[in-house]
C-alpha cells in the first residue's frame, strides 16, 4: 500500500483553504453587475392572495424588477417536482399539487414565497419588499401531524390533505401472529420534527450570457447535475447543454441542499429577465422558514414476541408530515427509506406498515440526516427495549437472542431488501466490552450516593445506504438513475484529474477519493487532483446523499480507474514487446511476467500522449470514464451504547460516556470515517435531547425560528465519544465499503432515550428536555411521597 | 459617507462606507475578506468571529465604524505566511473542521481563549465554545485540536 493509500488517516487537503480564510462558498463569490434577491415571504401560514401591488416597490430605489407568481406563470415556468413517485395501497400515485417557485393563488406556509424584489443592493431590495401590498384571505392552519387529515383541506387536488396511504409487508400474517403471541408490546412514538441547519445558509447566482444564449448557477447544492435537471426539464424548459451549474465550497447539507428550491430557480429565471446575474444569499431566519424540514412522524408500533422472547412480528402505523408541498424526494424518505428498514438487525418473520403521508400548512419536508432510517430505527429500538423491560430480560440478550446470525446471510427481509452481509453480535460484544456493561450496576449504585439517576441504553441500527440499483428504484418509483459517474485523466506529464458526480460538502472526498486513486494507480497521492461541483467539467453526477458517494462514486471511480489500466497493459505491452496478455500490473508498474522488465504507469501516460511508438489501432491519450450502477443497497450496522446521569432537581442529563461500534466495511480514511460518527451523534443528541421545530397550532406561525428558541447542539453539550469498529466488507461493489456518513444521527437517539427511560423509569417524548425530565422526575417523587 | 480606518492583517486600510455596515460586511464586501462567515442573524452561531485589539467579536455584532482605529485581525491574517498558526495546525492534524464554514470563527475564538487560559480543560474549552456552533464535527475534534495546540503552544 503506498503511504497515503487505502486506509491510511490521511490529512485533509482542503483543510488548508479552508483554515486560511481560502475557502470559496457561493456567498464568497461575486459576478460583476450583479444585483441581489429578496424574497417577500408569506408572513401567514393558509391563506388566499387575493392581491399583490408591486408598483410602489418598483418605484422604489434601486429597484431592477419586482416579479410575481403571475410573471412567472406568463412564462411558462413550471412547478418543482417531486422525483419520486410513490404508488398507494390502492395503486394511485401520491397526489403531487403543483409546487410554483413563486406563488400563483394560495400561501401555504409561513415563509412561501410571494415575491421576488431584485435590487441594486440586498438593503434596497429589502426594503422595497416592504412596499408590496397583499392581501391575504386567511384560512386555517394545519399544523399536527396526527390531525391533519381532519384539517382544513391545503390543496384542491389532496382530500382530507392526504398525499398517500401506502403499506408495504404481510398484514395478514402479522395479524396472525399478533393475536397468537405470548406478548405485545405497544408504544406511542413522535419522531420530533427537525431543522437541519447546515452552517451556510443556501445561496444562488443566477448569471445569463446572451451573447451565448447559457446560464450559469451558482448554488450551495450537494447535486449540482441534478439541480440542473429539474430546472431544465421540468421548470425553466432550457437545454441542459446551456446551462452550467456550480456548486463550489458548501458549508455542510445533511440532505437540505440535495433539493431543487425555489429561491435558485428565481435568480437562473430572473438573470435573463433583468439581464444581469442576480444573487442570493439566506438570512438564518429565512432558512428556518424555508429550508426543507426533517422526520415529524407518529407512530404506533406492536411488537410481538413469544415466551421465549423470539420476535415474531412486528405492526408499524405511521403519519408523516410531508409539509405544504412535495419537497424533491420527499415521498421516498417515509415509505422505501423508512419501512423497507423496519427489520433493523432481527430476523422478525413478519412485518407490516402502513403509512399516510399528509399535508400540513409547514414547510416541505424531505431528507435529512439519515432520512427514513432514523425513524425506523427510533422506533425498532425503542420499541425492543421496553419489550426487555416488560419480559425481565437483558437488554443486550433479548437483541442478541433475535440478531440475523453471520451464517444466514444474504438475509431476505419480510420488507423487501437483501442484506448481503453483516455480524451484529460481534459489534455488540465490543460495544458491550468497551462501555464495561457488566460494571454498569455498580456505576449506577454509586451514582445514586451522589443523588444521581444513572441509566444506560443500547441501539443496534442498519441502515441502508449507496441508494441503488438504479432499475429496482426506478420500478419503486423513483424518476432519475441512481448511479454514479467518474472520469479519470491522465495529463501527459503523469498527474491525474478526477472528475467525479459526487459532490463534498464536508466529507473530505478531494482526500480520500485521491487515495484511492493513489492506490489503484499506484501512483502518488499528490499526483491526484479530485474535481467536484461543476457540471462544465464533470461528466454527469448523482450527487452526494445517502452516505453513497464511496460506495457508489468510488466504485465508479475504481471502474474509471480499471479501465486505464487495461489501456495502459496495451500501450506497456506495445514498448515492452511483449503480448498484452503477459503484463501484469501493480504498484505502478506494468511488468511482463517474470521478467525485470517493466514500464511505469508515467512512462505509459507520457506516451499515450506522445504515440510516436505505440501500438496500432489504440487510440492516443489516457482518459476514461465509467458509470457504477450498484448491485444492491449497501447494509452499515453497528451498536451504540449511552451513559447517561439524570439531576433529578434539575431535570439535566449528562451524557456521562458514549461508545460507538460501526461496521462500515473496509474503510478508506479512518480519521474521517471517524468524524462523520462523531457530527452524526452529535445530531442524534441534539434530536433526542434538544432539538425541536415548534409550530404554534392556531396561527401556523414557526415558534422556534432562530437560534434563541432551536436548540442547537453546542460544545457543552456533548461528550467525547468513543468510537470502535468491525468490519465484514460489502459483497457487492468492488471496494467492500458500505457508507459511514447518516450511521451517527441513525444509532444515537433510541441509545440517549433508553438511557434516560433506564434512569427515570418512564417513557418520555424527544426532545426530552431538561424542563420534561424535570417534571417527569417531579411527579415520580410526588408518587413515592403518597 | 464617513471615511473609516484601521489597521487590519497588519495593513492599513481606508475606505469610504455606510455608516450603517457591519464589521462583517465591511471585511467581506467593502475588503474581499471573505474568510470571515456569516451563519447566523441573532448573533449566536460565532462564524464570523474575528479579533479586535487582540479580543475575539462578533463582527457580525458590531459596526465597522465602531472598529475606527482598531487593530483588526482576521482568518487571513492568523498563518505567518506559507506557516500556519499552530491552532490551524492543530485543526487539521486532529480533524477540527468537516465543511470548514464554523472553522475560521471557532479557530479565532480558540486562539483567544489560550490568549486568556494558555491550559484548559476539557470543560473549559466546551464552555468557551458555547458561542461557536459546529454543525458537522460533535465538537469532538475541535476540543482535541486546541487542547494540541494549547499544550503546543506553551511548550
Ligand atoms: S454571524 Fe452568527 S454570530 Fe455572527
Ligand atoms: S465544520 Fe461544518 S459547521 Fe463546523
Amino acid at each position: 500500500m503506498p503511504e497515503n493509500g487505502i486506509g491510511a488517516p490521511v490529512r485533509r487537503r482542503e483543510d488548508k483553504r479552508f483554515l486560511t480564510g481560502k475557502g470559496r462558498y457561493t456567498d464568497d463569490i461575486n459576478r460583476p453587475g450583479q444585483l441581489y434577491a429578496y424574497f417577500l415571504r408569506s408572513p401567514v401560514a393558509h391563506a388566499k392572495v387575493t392581491r399583490v401591488e408591486t408598483a410602489q416597490a418598483e418605484a422604489a430605489p434601486g429597484v431592477v424588477a419586482v416579479f410575481t407568481g403571475q410573471d412567472m406563470a406568463a412564462d411558462n415556468v413550471g412547478s418543482l417536482p417531486c422525483g419520486w413517485t410513490v404508488t398507494d395501497r390502492h395503486g394511485e400515485p401520491h397526489k403531487a399539487p403543483p409546487h410554483y417557485p413563486l406563488v400563483r393563488d394560495k400561501v401555504r406556509y409561513v415563509g412561501d414565497h410571494v415575491a421576488m424584489v431584485v435590487a441594486e443592493s440586498y438593503a434596497q431590495a429589502r426594503d422595497a419588499a416592504d412596499l408590496i401590498e397583499v392581501d391575504y384571505d386567511e384560512l386555517p392552519a394545519v399544523v399536527d401531524t396526527k390531525e391533519a387529515m381532519s384539517g382544513t383541506q391545503i390543496h384542491d387536488e389532496a382530500p382530507s390533505n392526504l398525499c398517500f396511504d401506502w403499506e408495504l409487508g404481510d398484514k395478514d400474517a402479522v395479524e396472525q401472529a399478533m393475536s397468537q403471541a405470548a406478548n405485545v408490546v405497544e408504544l406511542d412514538l413522535i419522531n420530533n420534527r427537525l431543522i437541519p441547519n447546515a452552517m451556510e445558509p443556501r445561496a444562488a447566482i443566477g448569471d445569463y450570457d446572451s451573447g451565448t444564449d447559457s446560464y450559469t448557477v451558482y448554488s450551495t447544492s450537494q447535486n449540482p447535475h441534478l439541480l440542473r435537471l429539474i430546472l431544465c426539464a421540468f421548470v425553466l424548459n432550457l437545454p441542459e447543454s446551456r446551462v452550467r451549474v456550480i456548486a463550489p465550497d458548501v458549508g455542510g447539507g445533511f440532505g437540505s441542499k440535495i433539493y431543487a428550491y425555489a429561491e435558485e430557480t428565481c435568480c437562473t429565471w430572473a438573470a435573463k429577465k433583468v439581464g444581469r446575474p442576480v444573487k442570493w444569499t439566506a438570512e438564518r431566519g429565512e432558512a428556518f422558514v424555508s429550508d426543507a424540514h426533517g422526520r415529524d412522524h407518529v407512530t404506533n408500533v406492536k411488537l410481538a414476541v413469544d415466551q421465549e422472547g423470539k420476535f415474531l412480528a412486528l405492526k408499524v402505523d405511521t403519519t408523516a408530515n410531508v409539509g405544504a408541498y412535495l419537497s424533491s424526494f420527499s415521498t421516498c424518505v417515509p415509505t422505501y427509506l423508512y419501512a423497507t428498514l423496519l427489520a433493523g438487525q432481527y430476523a422478525t418473520p413478519a412485518i407490516y406498515a402502513n403509512v399516510k403521508a399528509v399535508f400540513t400548512s409547514t414547510a416541505p419536508v424531505d431528507a435529512y440526516r439519515g432520512a427514513g432510517r432514523p425513524e425506523a430505527t427510533y422506533l425498532i429500538e425503542r420499541v425492543v427495549e421496553v419489550a426487555a423491560r416488560q419480559l425481565g430480560m437483558d437488554p443486550a440478550e433479548l437483541r442478541r437472542k433475535n440478531f440475523i446470525k453471520p451464517d444466514q446471510f444474504p438475509y431476505q427481509t419480510p420488507v423487501a431488501l437483501t442484506y448481503d452481509i453483516g455480524n451484529y453480535e460481534a459489534s455488540l460484544d465490543k460495544a458491550l466490552e468497551m462501555i464495561d456493561y457488566k460494571g454498569f450496576p455498580a456505576r449506577k449504585a454509586e451514582a445514586e450516593t451522589r443523588g444521581k439517576l444513572r441509566g444506560i441504553g443500547l441501539s443496534a441500527y442498519i441502515e441502508a445506504c449507496g441508494i441503488a440499483p438504479s432499475a429496482v428504484v426506478g420500478a419503486l418509483g423513483a424518476g432519475v438513475g441512481l448511479w454514479e459517474s467518474a472520469q479519470v485523466r491522465f495529463n501527459a506529464t503523469g498527474t491525474v484529474s478526477v472528475m467525479t458526480g459526487a459532490h463534498s460538502h464536508g466529507q473530505g472526498h478531494e482526500t480520500s477519493f485521491a487515495q484511492l486513486v493513489s492506490e489503484k494507480l499506484g501512483i502518488p497521492y499528490e499526483n491526484v487532483e479530485i474535481v467536484h461541483g461543476d457540471t462544465g467539467a464533470i461528466p454527469m453526477g448523482m450527487g452526494t446523499y445517502g452516505s453513497r458517494s464511496l460506495a457508489v462514486g468510488g466504485s465508479a471511480i475504481v471502474r474509471a480507474c480499471d479501465k486505464i489500466v487495461e489501456k495502459g497493459r496495451k500501450i506497456a505491452a506495445h514498448l515492452l514487446e511483449a503480448s498484452v496478455d503477459d503484463v501484469e500490473f501493480k504498484d505502478g508498474q506494468f511488468t511482463v511476467v517474470g521478467t525485470d522488465r517493466s514500464k511505469s504507469m508515467g512512462e505509459v501516460a507520457f506516451t499515450a500522449y506522445v504515440p510516436h511508438n505505440y501500438p496500432e489501432g489504440v487510440e492516443p491519450g489516457l482518459d476514461e470514464t465509467a458509470f457504477y450502477d450498484p448491485l444492491n443497497f449497501t447494509y452499515p450496522a453497528g451498536v451504540h451504547i449511552a451513559e447517561i446521569e439524570v439531576d433529578p432537581d434539575t431535570g439535566i442529563t449528562q451524557i456521562v460516556d458514549w461508545v460507538a461500534v460501526d461496521d462500515f466495511g473496509r474503510v478508506l480514511n479512518p480519521m474521517i470515517v471517524e468524524g462523520q460518527v462523531h457530527g452524526g451523534i452529535a445530531q442524534g443528541v441534539g434530536q433526542a435531547l434538544l432539538e425541536n421545530c415548534v409550530y404554534d397550532k392556531e396561527s401556523g406561525q414557526l415558534v422556534t425560528g432562530s437560534y434563541m428558541d432551536y436548540t442547537m447542539p453546542r460544545a457543552d453539550d456533548l461528550p467525547s465519544f468513543r468510537v470502535g469498529m468491525t468490519v465484514t466488507e460489502c459483497t457487492h461493489n468492488p471496494l467492500g465499503v458500505k457508507g459511514c456518513g447518516e450511521a451517527g444521527a441513525i444509532a444515537a437517539p433510541p441509545a440517549l432515550i433508553n438511557a434516560i427511560t433506564d434512569a427515570i423509569g418512564e417513557e418520555i417524548d424527544m426532545p426530552a428536555t431538561a424542563e420534561k425530565v424535570w417534571r417527569v422526575c417531579q411527579a415520580r417523587f410526588a408518587q413515592a411521597a403518597e | 459617507m464617513p471615511s473609516l480606518s484601521m489597521t487590519i492583517n497588519g495593513k492599513q486600510v481606508t475606505k469610504d462606507v455606510d455608516p450603517n455596515t457591519l464589521l462583517v460586511q465591511f471585511l467581506r464586501e467593502n475588503l474581499s475578506l471573505t474568510g470571515t462567515h456569516v451563519g447566523c442573524d441573532t448573533s449566536q452561531c460565532g462564524a464570523c468571529v474575528v479579533h479586535v485589539n487582540g479580543k475575539s467579536v462578533k463582527s457580525c455584532t458590531m459596526l465597522a465604524v465602531q472598529a475606527e482605529g482598531s487593530d483588526v485581525t482576521t482568518i487571513e491574517g492568523l498563518a505567518q505566511g506559507d506557516e500556519l498558526h499552530p491552532m490551524q495546525a492543530a485543526f487539521r492534524e486532529h480533524h477540527g473542521l468537516q465543511c470548514g464554514f464554523c472553522t475560521p470563527g471557532m479557530v479565532m475564538s480558540a486562539v483567544d481563549l489560550l490568549q486568556n487560559n494558555p491550559d484548559p480543560s476539557e470543560t473549559e474549552i466546551r464552555e468557551w465554545l458555547e458561542g461557536n456552533i459546529c454543525r458537522c464535527t460533535g465538537y469532538h475534534n475541535i476540543v482535541k485540536a486546541i487542547q494540541a495546540a494549547a499544550s503546543e503552544m506553551r511548550r
